[in-house]
């Protein structure tokens, strides 16, 4: 029984024409699911404890082990970091996990397959909500368009999808979530949502397909084809964990420097600084923060030390969250390899309507929060 | 055999052609990886995602840096 259990949960090499897992009987597939189901209930298992133990085991630490004041300056910074890092980055693990397997769900060829044949309107909310939990790597974005509009899918629907998938991301919302709360984060996800769906529906009403470079539609070719991969539930885990592999992997340190930046700022720098002018009253500085953010280029774990800095000293929410959209949602890098398919008219525009979109949020909760 | 990297020069391209290359020198295949960076030629396999791992003209991976370990799995088959 043991051998034939440890051969299966082998991670296909995603391989779209293997004939292996077909002629596989179905028996010691189940059991290997049932491995995986178990190791996943202990993993969480060891996750919710770990959670659980990150803000008692932090004031210890900090106020017994290292002896801090409780009132101090540096005792709240400190504080501030011991209880941040480990909670924010255990949800980041969690929800890369579990977006990881809701994406391989998801493929891009997946994606297209859905949005091919769908009209605008209906097309931009669907792709803007794609967006969300399609794999996209803004190196992408060229083979990703062509993709698209080869098997027409309209161009303002294509352009819905580009604004929604690297801005409204898994670990821009955790990170959202962890150090402000779900209503910052429903607050984000869904005008980041709006701008998507928005700026490509306008984008595709100004008739802006002539400005794609002609090559493009040249080459198009009839049909969408697209060969499912065979996962599995023990597959999907593994592209989960692939997932936190790369993702946490790869954003851990800006997390941490980004928390210790936080706490800094938390002990030291006073509360109210930046009220006047970034507060509500200055209307003017949500232009500036879009202006600002456009050209700077970061991830959303880069960002979002920022964004706590500048809230936690008096900035008003609107303009932090049109500054955080305007660098990560529009990139310089991003806009120099779409320029391979877009003529600079349409890059004009593109940018124009997506910062416009992003404009209207930060005044629109400047005002109303 | 014929080994190909579609990717325009991300990060992500030049691990997996670093992950194929080795994997081709671990199984002493003497044969070298080509990189494939002009998006025309890239869009010539129909794939929408990059880095892709091309082997005698059929892609492997779409999207995915795939592991040397993986790539000699792939390269065996």
């Amino acid at each position: 029984m043991p051998l034939p259990v440890i051969e299966t949960p082998r991670p296909a090499p995603a391989c779209c024409t293997a004939p292996a897992p077909a002629a596989k009987p179905a028996a010691p597939a189940a059991s290997g699911a049932g491995r995986t189901v178990l190791l996943l209930a202990l993993g969480l298992g060891l996750w919710a404890g770990a959670y659980a133990a990150v803000k008692p085991l932090s004031e210890w630490l900090g106020f017994e082990a290292i002896g801090l004041a409780r009132g101090s300056r540096l005792g709240q910074a400190v504080a501030f970091f011991l209880y941040d890092a480990p909670k924010v980055l255990l949800l980041l693990t969690l929800v890369v996990f579990l977006v990881g397997i809701v994406r391989s769900f998801f493929t891009a060829e997946r994606t297209r397959a859905i949005l091919a044949g769908k009209r605008e309107s209906a097309g931009n909310v669907l792709a803007a909500l794609l967006g969300v939990v399609t794999p996209f790597c803004s190196c992408s974005a060229v083979p990703l368009f062509l993709g698209f509009v080869e098997v027409g899918i309209p161009l303002g629907v294509t352009l819905s999808f580009l604004v929604s998938a690297p801005m409204v991301n898994e670990v821009a919302l955790v990170l959202l979530f962890g150090l402000f709360g779900w209503k910052v984060a429903a607050l984000y996800l869904a005008t980041g949502l709006g701008i998507a769906i928005l700026s490509g529906f306008v984008l595709g009403r100004l008739k802006l397909e002539r400005h794609v470079e002609p090559w493009v539609y040249e080459s198009m070719k009839a049909g969408a084809t697209f060969e499912r991969e065979r996962l599995g539930f023990t597959g999907r885990v593994e592209k989960g964990l692939e997932a936190v592999r790369d993702v946490v992997g790869k954003v851990w340190p800006w997390v941490l420097g980004g928390i210790a930046v936080g706490a800094g700022v938390h002990g030291y720098v006073p509360e109210r600084l930046l009220a006047s002018f970034m507060g509500k009253s200055a209307w003017w500085s949500v232009p500036a923060a879009v202006l600002v953010g456009v050209p700077l280029y970061s991830n959303a774990a880069g960002i979002i030390p920022v964004v706590e800095a500048l809230l936690g000293k008096g900035a008003a929410l609107g303009t932090v969250l049109a500054f955080m959209m305007s660098v990560i949602g529009l990139s310089l890098p991003e806009l120099i390899i779409l320029r391979k398919v877009l003529r600079p008219p349409l890059i004009a525009a593109f940018v124009g309507v997506v910062a416009a979109g992003m404009l209207l949020v930060g005044w629109l909760f400047n005002a109303v929060l | 055999m014929r080994i190909q990297v579609l990717g325009t020069g991300c990060a992500k391209c030049r691990q997996l052609t670093a992950n194929a290359e080795q994997a081709v020198a671990e199984l002493g295949l003497g044969v070298p990886v080509e990189k494939v960076e002009d998006v025309r030629e890239i869009m010539k396999f129909r794939v929408l995602s990059t880095p892709a791992l091309v082997v005698d003209g059929a892609v492997k991976s779409p999207g995915r840096v795939l592991t040397p370990e993986a790539i000699k799995d792939l390269l065996r088959a």
